[in-house]
C-alpha cells in the first residue's frame, strides 16, 4: 500500500513538472508584458523597458528557454518571480491561495456530499418525486453556466433581503470591512458573504454527484448482498446504508479528482463575480496585465491542488474498498 | 437431508404431506400466494396460487424452469420484493401471519426464524466487509452478545461448513473466496441464529458439479445441526431427486405437481412433469435414444392462455383443457396432487412420460426435423479409417500474470492449457469438458485462431495451422464454423435474422444467398417466413437454432460448439441437443463440443475429453469413460451429478472432493490432481512420492481410452 502511494506520487510530481513547465512556455509565449509600458505618454525609452523586463524575466528579447531556465531555476528554490508591478509572486499568491482553499474546499465537501446523498436517496426512492424533482434541478443546473448561475444567486439573494428587509445573504467579498463586534459578529458576517458563493460553486457538484451516485446505487440496489443483508433482518434502512452506500460510494470516490478541476476553473468565476480576492480572480487579472509568472504560478497550483486531491482519491478508494488494497 | 421416505397409508388427510413430518405442525405454510408485478394488461402475473407447507426437518424441492415463479414466490415469502409488487394471499410462520407484517416483525422473523440462501454466491456478500464480520452482524441482529463473541462465533460456523482455517479465513474479504467457499460463508450466515426454516433459491446452480456435492453436503450437515425445514428451489431434476422429501413443480406461476420425490418422479400425472422428466439428458444412459424436448416455449406471464397454461404444448391435450384452468387435486397416493383434466385418465391408463410423448401428433419436435430413429442412422466406417478432421498434438498456451496498475510487471506465468493432445475424425463428436477454469475455453480459441500455437501443434483438416497460407486460412475458416454459448450475444440486434445468416455467404462472394439462406432456416428447424425478424423476436432455442444456421452456411465439416446448450432451460436444450445430432448425420459434420455438463456430452459425444488444470486427466469413448472411468477426477466428477432418479440416488455413494482447483499460476508437482485426489490418501509413501514427483502422462488403458493417472483402475460410479 505505501509502495503504491509511494509510485503514486512520484508519478504526480513529473506530471505537475511537465504541465507547469508546459504553462510557462505558453504564457511567456502568447503573453506581452512589452506592452504594458509602450505607447506610454511620456513615452519610456526602449533601453528602460529593456532593462525593467530583464529585471523581472520577462524580456522578450532573451530567447523563451532561457527564461524558462532563469524561471525554473527561481521555482527550485520555492520563488515565482516577480508580478509585472514588481512585487514578489510567491507572496501575493500565498494571500489569495488561503482564500481561494477556503472557498474551495468548503464548495467542494458541501457538494460531493451533498450529492452524494441526493443520488442515493433519488435512487432509494426511483421514480418517485424526490427522484424526478432531482433530476430535474441536476439537468437545469448543469445546463445553466456558472456565470449565470452566479448571477442568478445574486438576483435571488438581493430580493431575499428584499423581501425579508434584512441584509441576509452579503454578495461582495470575504467580509465587511471595518466591522466592529466580537468573534460571533465576525464569524456571522464570514458565513452571510460565504453562502451565495459556496451555493454558486457546489450546486454544480450536487448536480453532477447526485447524477452519478444515483446510478451507482441503483446498480448497488439490485444486488444480492442488499437481499442477503436484509434476509439477515437488518432493517432496510440500515440494510441501504451500511452496506449498498457504503459499497457505492467507492466509485463516487474515483470521481472526486475528476470534478476537482472543475471547481478550480468555476471558482474564478464565482471569485470574479463575488469579488473575492482569490487566485482565480487573480488569475483573470494577471492575464489581461500580461503578468506571465503569476499566470505560471497559478498554473503549478492549479496542477498541485488537482494532483493532491488525485492523491486523496487514490487514498481514499484504496481505504475504502478491500479490492485494490492488495494491488 | 433426506428425512424418511416410507409413507404411512391413511395419512395424508392433508394434501402435500407425507411421512413422519405429518405429526409436526407445520413451521411454514404458504397459502393461495399471488404475486403480480404492475397493473392494468400489462400485469405480470408472476405467481398464482401457490400453496405448500413445511414441516420441521423436512426439505421441499421447487422445480420448474426459467421464469416459473420460483424466485418470486420465496421473495415473497421474505417480504422482500420490490414495492411494486402486489402480493396477497397468506404466509404463516409458526403460525403467525408474516405477509403485510410491519416491518418490525419481519426483521425479527428474518434471519431468526426464516433466512434465506441466494443463488449467485459471487454477489451474495457486501464486496467492501470482513465474510467474518459479516456474520457476525447476522449474530448480533438477533442475539444480545458482544462483538467479540460474535465474531468467535462466526469463525465456528465457518468451520462448521468446512472452511478450513476458519479462524484466519474469517479475515478475508468476499474477493479472495472462491464462489464454494463464498456460498459456504452465505450458508453459515443463514444458519448463525437456528433458524426454523431455510429458503434456498438455486443454492449450486452456479458452481461447479464437484464444488455442488460438497455445497449440498454443507446444507445437509447445516439441516442436521438446526433441525430445520428447506425449502430447496432448482431447476436441477438431478439435486432434487438426491436431496428432497417432496417435490412441487411449477409452471407459469402455478404448482401443477406436488407429491413426494417417488410419487413425482415415478408415479407422474402431470403432463408438463413428464415433459421435464423425458428431456433431461442421463448421466446413467447413454446416447441413441433422442430426447424428447417439450415443444414452444413457456406461456408469457402477461398473456396467459385462458384455460390449463400447459395446453398449447401439451401433447395430449382436448378440448376441456382449454375452457378452464385445472384444479390441483389429489391423485393415486395420498399427498399426491397433479393440475391437469386428465390426470385421472393417465393414473388409471399408467401412462409412462414416453408414452404421452409419442402420443400426439407423431413428431413431439415440430420446431426441429424429424429425429430419424436409430436404426435408420447412417452407418459409420469403423473410426480408423475416418479423416482426421482436427488434430491438436501437446498444445500449450500459457497466459503471462501481471500486476500493477501504473507500472505493470508479469510476477508469474497462468499455465491455462499445458500440452494436451486429441483428435477428432469424420462424423464424430469429441466432447471437451471440466469444471470452469480447467482450460476448455482457452483450448477452443486457440484452435480458433488458427495460427501457430505458443506450443505443440494444431492441424485442421490436415493443414497445419503453423504454416497457412492467407488463402488456405480463409479456406479453412469455411470449413471449421463455431457456436457460442450465449445466443443472444453472439446475434447483432439490429440485424434481421435473413442479414445474420447472409453475412457468412456474402463474405465468401455468394451471390444470390436468398435460396440458401430459406433452406438453413428450414434446416434448423424454424419457420422460413421469419426470417425478417430480429433475434430479440426469438427464444433463446431458437435463438440459438439461428446461430447454428449462421454456421452452417458455409457447409463447413467442423462445428466447434462452445457451452452452446447451457444457458436453455432442459425442455429447449433438448430441441438443440437432437437438432444438432440429426445434422451431424445428416451433413456429415464433426463436432468439437466444449460443456461443463457431463449429462449432455454423454448423450451428443462419441469421445470424450476430461480436462483438469490445462491437462487431459482422461480420453476415450464416451461409454468406456463414462461406464468405466479410470481417473479419480473422473470418478469424483462422475459421482458428483446427481441423477434425476430417486431410487438411485438413495443407492448412490458420492466421492466428494476436498477443498478448490489449484490456482493454474501454480500447478501442484507431479499429478495436478494430487492435492484434491482421493486416491492419493490411501496410497503408501513410495507410491504418494511418485505422484509428487513424477508428472502421469495419458497412458492407453484399453482399446480408445487413455488415462493420466499412475495407479487407475477402474470403477463404476454412476
Ligand atoms: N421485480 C420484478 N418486476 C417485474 N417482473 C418480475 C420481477 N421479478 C420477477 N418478475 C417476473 O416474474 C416471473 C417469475 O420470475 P422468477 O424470477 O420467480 O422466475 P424463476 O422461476 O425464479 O426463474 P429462474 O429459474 O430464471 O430463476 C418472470 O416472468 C419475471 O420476469
Ligand atoms: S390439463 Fe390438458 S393441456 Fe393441461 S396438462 Fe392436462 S392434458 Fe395437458
Ligand atoms: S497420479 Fe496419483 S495423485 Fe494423480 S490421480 Fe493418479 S493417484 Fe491421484
Ligand atoms: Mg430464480
Amino acid at each position: 500500500m505505501a509502495g503504491f502511494l509511494l509510485r503514486r506520487l512520484l508519478n504526480y510530481l513529473v506530471l505537475i513538472v511537465v504541465a507547469t513547465s508546459l504553462a510557462y512556455m505558453l504564457a511567456a509565449g502568447a503573453l506581452d508584458p512589452r506592452s504594458n509600458y509602450e505607447g506610454r505618454n511620456p513615452p519610456i525609452p526602449q533601453a528602460v523597458i529593456d532593462a525593467r523586463l530583464t529585471e523581472l524575466n520577462l524580456n522578450d528579447r532573451t530567447p523563451l528557454f532561457d527564461r524558462y531556465l532563469t524561471w525554473a531555476g527561481g521555482v527550485v528554490h520555492g520563488d515565482f518571480g516577480k508580478t509585472v508591478a514588481g512585487g514578489s509572486v510567491g507572496e501575493d499568491l500565498g494571500r489569495r491561495a488561503g482564500v481561494t482553499l477556503r472557498l474551495i474546499t468548503i464548495g467542494l465537501i458541501l457538494g460531493s456530499v451533498t450529492g452524494v446523498f441526493v443520488g442515493a436517496y433519488a435512487a432509494v426512492k426511483q421514480y418517485g418525486v424526490f427522484d424526478r424533482l432531482s433530476t430535474g434541478a441536476s439537468f437545469v443546473v448543469l445546463a445553466v453556466p456558472t456565470v449565470v448561475l452566479a448571477n442568478i444567486l445574486i438576483i435571488a439573494g438581493v430580493w431575499f433581503n428584499g423581501l425579508v428587509g434584512a441584509q441576509v445573504f452579503l454578495v461582495s467579498g470575504e467580509a465587511t470591512p471595518g466591522l466592529q463586534g466580537g468573534f460571533a459578529t465576525q464569524a456571522a458576517d464570514r458565513l452571510q458573504h460565504l453562502i451565495l458563493p459556496t451555493l454558486s460553486l457546489s450546486l454544480g457538484l450536487i448536480a453532477v454527484y447526485s447524477r452519478y451516485q444515483r446510478n451507482m446505487m441503483l446498480d448497488v440496489l439490485g444486488a444480492d448482498f442488499i437481499r442477503t443483508a436484509m434476509a439477515k433482518g437488518l432493517r432496510r434502512r440500515t440494510a441501504l446504508t451500511r452496506h449498498a452506500l457504503r459499497t457505492a460510494l467507492i466509485p463516487a470516490v474515483t470521481y472526486f479528482a475528476f470534478t476537482f478541476g472543475s471547481l478550480l476553473v468555476g471558482t474564478t468565476f464565482t471569485e470574479k463575480i463575488f469579488g473575492w480576492h482569490g487566485m482565480g480572480e487573480q488569475l483573470v487579472n494577471s492575464i489581461s496585465t500580461n503578468d506571465v509568472n503569476t499566470v505560471a504560478a497559478i498554473s503549478c497550483f492549479a496542477a498541485f491542488a488537482v494532483l493532491a486531491a488525485s492523491l486523496a482519491s487514490d487514498v481514499l478508494h484504496a481505504v475504502l474498498d478491500p479490492r485494490v488494497r492488495v494491488g | 437431508m433426506r428425512e424418511c421416505d416410507e409413507r404411512q397409508a391413511g395419512t395424508g388427510a392433508r394434501p402435500g404431506t407425507n411421512g413422519r413430518a405429518d405429526l409436526a405442525d407445520p413451521v411454514l405454510e404458504v397459502t393461495d400466494l399471488d404475486v403480480t408485478f404492475g397493473s392494468g394488461p400489462d400485469a405480470v402475473r408472476a405467481v398464482r396460487g401457490v400453496s405448500y407447507a413445511v414441516r420441521p426437518g423436512e426439505v421441499l424441492g421447487i422445480v420448474g424452469e426459467s421464469g416459473s415463479g420460483k424466485s418470486v414466490t420465496s421473495l415473497a415469502v421474505m417480504g422482500l420484493l420490490p414495492p411494486h409488487a402486489h402480493v396477497t394471499g397468506s404466509v404463516r410462520l409458526r403460525g403467525q401471519e408474516i405477509l403485510g407484517a410491519t416491518e418490525k416483525t419481519l426483521t425479527a422473523f428474518r434471519g431468526k426464524t426464516i433466512s434465506m440462501v441466494f443463488q449467485d454466491p459471487l454477489s451474495a456478500l457486501t464486496p467492501v466487509y470482513r465474510v467474518g464480520d459479516q456474520i457476525a452482524e447476522a449474530v448480533r441482529i438477533h442475539q444480545k452478545v458482544t462483538g467479540q463473541q460474535a465474531a468467535r462465533r462466526a469463525v465456528e460456523l465457518l468451520d462448521l461448513v468446512g472452511i478450513p482455517n476458519a479462524a484466519q479465513r474469517a479475515k478475508a474479504f468476499p474477493h479472495e473466496f472462491s464462489g464454494g467457499m463464498r456460498q459456504r460463508a452465505v450458508i453459515a450466515m443463514a444458519i448463525a441464529n437456528d433458524p426454523d426454516v431455510i429458503l434456498c433459491d438455486e443454492p449450486t446452480t452456479a458452481l461447479d458439479v464437484t464444488i455442488q456435492a460438497q455445497v449440498l453436503e454443507v446444507l445437509k450437515r447445516a439441516q442436521r445441526e438446526t433441525g430445520a425445514a428447506i425449502v430447496l428451489i432448482t431447476h436441477d431434476l438431478g439435486v432434487v431427486a438426491g436431496s428432497v422429501d417432496r417435490v412441487l413443480v411449477m409452471y407459469a406461476g402455478r404448482p401443477v405437481e406436488v407429491g413426494s420425490v417417488d410419487d413425482v418422479y415415478y408415479r407422474v400425472r402431470m403432463p408438463y412433469t413428464m415433459g421435464l422428466l423425458a428431456s433431461v439428458p442421463r448421466l446413467d444412459r447413454g446416447g441413441g435414444q433422442p430426447l424428447v424436448p417439450i415443444e414452444g416455449n413457456p406461456p408469457s406471464p402477461s398473456a396467459l392462455p385462458p384455460g390449463c397454461p400447459f395446453e398449447p404444448r401439451c401433447p395430449i391435450a382436448v378440448p376441456a383443457c382449454a375452457e378452464a384452468e385445472p384444479a390441483l387435486e389429489p391423485v393415486g397416493s395420498p399427498g399426491h396432487l397433479a393440475a391437469c383434466v386428465r390426470a385421472g385418465e393417465i393414473e388409471a391408463e399408467g401412462w409412462s412420460p414416453a408414452q404421452v410423448y409419442h402420443a400426439g401428433t407423431g413428431g413431439p419436435d415440430e420446431q426441429g426435423p424429424e429425429t430419424p430413429p436409430v436404426h435408420l442412422r447412417p452407418v459409420r466406417l469403423p473410426r480408423d479409417e475416418r479423416d482426421v478432421v482436427l488434430e491438436v498434438k501437446d498444445l500449450t498456451k500459457h497466459h503471462p500474470l501481471m500486476k500493477g496498475a501504473l507500472f505493470r510487471r508479469r510476477v508469474g506465468t497462468v499455465h491455462a492449457v499445458d500440452g494436451i493432445s486429441f483428435d477428432i475424425r469424420r462424423m464424430e463428436t469429441l466432447g471437451l469438458v471440466g469444471e470452469s477454469g480447467c482450460g476448455k475455453t482457452t483450448t477452443l480459441m486457440e484452435i480458433l485462431q488458427l495460427t501457430r500455437p505458443q506450443h505443440g501443434t494444431i492441424a485442421v483438416l490436415g493443414h497445419d495451422t503453423a504454416r497457412l497460407t492467407a488463402r488456405e486460412r480463409m479456406a479453412i475458416r469455411r470449413d471449421m464454423q463455431v457456436v457460442f454459448q450465449d445466443p443472444l450475444a453472439s446475434l447483432d440486434p439490429r440485424m434481421t435474422v435473413y442479414d445474420i445468416i447472409a453475412e457468412p455467404l456474402r463474405t465468401h462472394g455468394i451471390r444470390d444467398p436468398g435460396p440458401r439462406i430459406r433452406e438453413l432456416i428450414r434446416l434448423v428447424g424454424l419457420d422460413a417466413a421469419h426470417a425478417a425478424r430480429y433475434p430479440q423476436d426469438f427464444s433463446g432455442g431458437q435463438r440459438q437454432r439461428i446461430g447454428i444456421a449462421r454456421a452452417l452456411a458455409l457447409e463447413p465439416r467442423l462445428l466447434v460448439l462452445d457451452e452452446p446448450v447451457s444457458a436453455l432451460d432442459v425442455s429447449i436444450q433438448a430441441g438443440v441437443i437432437n437438432l444438432l445430432e440429426d445434422l451431424k448425420n445428416r451433413l456429415g459434420l464433426s463436432y468439437l463440443f466444449v460443456a461443463h455438463d457431463l449429462a449432455v456430452v454423454r448423450h451428443i459425444a462419441d469421445r470424450v475429453a476430461v480436462m483438469y488444470l490445462g491437462k487431459i486427466a482422461e480420453i476415450g469413448q464416451v461409454g468406456q469413460v463414462y461406464d468405466a472411468p479410470m481417473h479419480p477426477y473422473t470418478q469424483a466428477l462422475l459421482s458428483a451429478i446427481p441423477l434425476p432418479d430417486p431410487g438411485k440416488e438413495r443407492s448412490r455413494r458420492r466421492i466428494l472432493l476436498e477443498g478448490d482447483l489449484p490456482s493454474p499460476a501454480s500447478p501442484p508437482s507431479g499429478c495436478r490432481f494430487r492435492t484434491r485426489c482421493p486416491k492419493f490418501k490411501t496410497l503408501d509413501e513410495t507410491d504418494q512420492a511418485r505422484c509428487v514427483d513424477e508428472e502421469p502422462q495419458v497412458r492407453r488403458l484399453g482399446e480408445d481410452h487413455g488415462v493420466s493417472c499412475h495407479f487407475a483402475e477402474k470403477l463404476d460410479v454412476v
